[in-house]
């Protein structure tokens, strides 16, 4: 694994220079109207314990029995991710007691999972890309929820959130950096959204990460791990990462040692901290539930969900550098949500494929983020914003006048020709009409004029300053330049 | 393979049974005897034999992914001790 240290990654110390060793697991929510094993319904933000089904509440005598939607989306994740799938898997019995497991045991999978190895490219800052393992992917239940806040010496339990399913994603431990660790989440989202399996959303926990830290002087062997719990966000994640590495840095370079336990992130305080309830909780004799029997998949029917497989966001990527000739970067921006990538293929129709990327990665989004929106929010349609790269291509109006055009489009959702028409900003491509603006600036500033013949050659900016404000802004600009130095220099 | 008085408490506390002190001692005997019983499977030899998780030569029952089930808290909360507001309580948990 040493041939992942990157020194841009070292961590500077007081004994010397140290690296991280970071490997993630991501419990993300299937997406499927019912639960893993019961028939109660799956929505966020119900009344509590209205979506609780007796097999769910673990009443005596019920048994579970697998929904074959959730088997799908586990198999469609795993595919996704390049992994191997296993055509035989086994459901275990994961042992503990706490408040929101009615049946003081998860069902989970072991030793046999669903998803074996597989791999994930990052997309780093910076336009690298690297390649990070996946260990493996298994189904299994989520408990309920626990309010702690809602009296002073009770907990609350609604258990609308047991038995729903979800997927425990287990990275390698291949990262080397908090942007690696950022990197693999939004990556891992992206692939998920693109295959509709999770929704990816951290805010209502239908994505959540623990994080395990190490760290290690650079060549040597793993150093004792952290695993920090409950962070629900990518930008935690990396605060997280941030703080313990350094934590463990402190006690490594003091002499002393690091001790393997679980570690809670308080996001109020911006540090982890020991989870002591967590102790003895490492020894949850697993065994096989001798409710359900080992699940079997066809090779045939595995075949056909591949065949089925949408065009992920590497693959996409790729094409929209080969087919439309966009920079790594650009491709890069435009495919991470699977909404934005059909935006830019629709808007791109017929249109310069290129200066249609710009619109849509500069103004497009910009207006957007300020506007708190999404791209299916968008005010402006795909076509839209073809619409108005075509007016530009065709010489129409300039860059600078479809800028306003733009914001005005933004504004009012009315169509760039339209306005354009309405304003009369239609670019004036006349010399005449140029030269007559010209002339007129250059009869005004006659000082000016002596000055530049002079040599200061600074003054051009001034004089299409002036013509355009004198032509509202729709002197085509290539044009101008030209007519003005010809004439400034007769 | 012999269990000492340490790992019955250990197993208690992950069972949550409480066991006094001068209990330890009789129940590891007794634990001892038993997997010392359980260990004669040890003597059959299994090698290349699938390790079995189940009697029923069939595939494991599934179902369709429709929601036929829940909106019953009522029910559900039924043999709960002190339920408020749609809630299960419980002594306090937190960290």
């Amino acid at each position: 694994m040493n041939d992942m240290t990157n020194n841009k990654n070292l961590i500077e110390g007081r004994t010397g220079m140290w690296e991280m060793v970071l490997g993630l697991e991501v419990h993300a929510q299937v997406i499927s109207k019912s639960k893993l094993f019961s028939g109660a319904a799956t929505a966020f933000g119900a009344e509590p314990n209205t979506q609780v089904s007796l097999v769910d509440a673990a009443f005596p005598g019920m048994l579970p029995v697998i929904n074959e939607v959730c088997i799908e989306q586990a198999v469609k994740t795993g595919l996704g991710l390049n992994a191997q799938i296993n055509l035989r898997s086994v459901f275990d019995r994961k042992n503990y007691f706490y408040a929101d497991l009615p049946a003081g045991y998860q069902i989970s999978q072991y030793l046999d999972p669903i998803v074996g190895k597989g791999t994930i490219i990052l997309d780093l800052p910076g336009g690298e890309h690297r390649e990070v393992g996946i260990t493996r992917l298994h189904l299994e239940q989520d408990a309920g929820k626990s309010l702690h806040d809602q009296h002073p010496s009770k907990t609350y339990v609604d258990l609308n959130r047991a038995g729903v399913a979800l997927m425990e994603i287990v990275s390698e431990p291949d990262m080397r950096s908090s942007d690696e660790a950022a990197a693999y989440l939004k990556k891992l989202r992206s692939i998920l959204r693109y295959l509709g399996t999770c929704d990816g959303n951290m805010d209502e926990g239908s994505m959540r990460c623990d994080v395990n830290v190490s760290v290690r002087k650079p060549g040597d062997g793993l150093g004792t791990r952290c695993e920090i719990k409950n962070v629900n966000s990518i930008r935690y994640v990396a605060q997280a990462i941030e703080y313990e590495a350094r934590r463990q840095i402190e006690i490594l370079e003091e002499g002393g040692s690091i001790k393997q336990e679980t570690r809670l992130w308080d996001p109020g305080k911006g540090v982890t901290r020991s989870m002591r309830s967590k102790e003895h909780a490492h020894d949850y004799r697993y065994f096989p539930d001798p409710d359900l029997l080992p699940l079997n998949l066809d090779p045939k029917w595995v075949d056909g969900l591949k065949a089925g497989l949408p065009e992920l966001p590497d693959a996409k990527r790729q094409r929209f550098i080969k087919e439309f000739g966009l920079s790594d970067y650009d491709a890069g921006v435009l495919v991470a949500e699977k909404e934005s990538a059909a935006f830019y293929e629709a808007a791109a129709k017929g249109r310069d494929p290129k200066l249609t990327a710009n619109w849509i990665t500069s103004e497009l989004f910009g207006k957007l983020n300020a506007a708190g929106l999404d791209i299916t929010e968008s005010p402006v349609s795909a076509a839209a914003v073809g619409e108005l790269v075509g007016l530009i291509s065709d010489n129409t109006i300039s860059g600078r006048i479809a800028k306003d055009v733009f914001a005005e489009m933004f504004e009012t959702g009315k169509g760039a020709a339209e306005i354009v028409e309405a304003k009369g900003l239609k670019q004036v491509l006349d010399t005449g009409a140029i030269d007559a603006e010209i002339d007129k600036v250059m009869a005004a500033n006659v000082d000016k004029v002596a000055e530049y013949k002079a040599g200061k050659d600074k003054l051009l900016g001034f004089f299409v300053g002036q013509v355009m404000k004198a032509m509202g802004g729709k002197a085509n600009p290539a044009m101008l330049n030209e007519r003005l130095r010809a004439k400034l220099s007769a | 393979m012999s269990l000492d008085s340490k790992t019955v408490a250990h197993i208690a506390t992950l069972a949550r049974i409480r066991v006094p002190e001068s209990d330890l001692p009789g129940l590891a005997q007794e634990l001892t005897g038993i997997m010392a019983w359980i260990e004669q499977l040890n003597e059959v030899d299994t090698k290349g034999v699938q390790p079995m998780s189940g009697v029923l030569a069939r595939d494991l029952p599934r179902r369709a992914d429709v929601v036929n089930d829940g909106g019953n808290p009522d029910k559900v909360l039924a043999n709960a001790p002190e339920p408020a507001h749609g809630f299960f309580t419980v002594p306090k948990v937190i960290e």
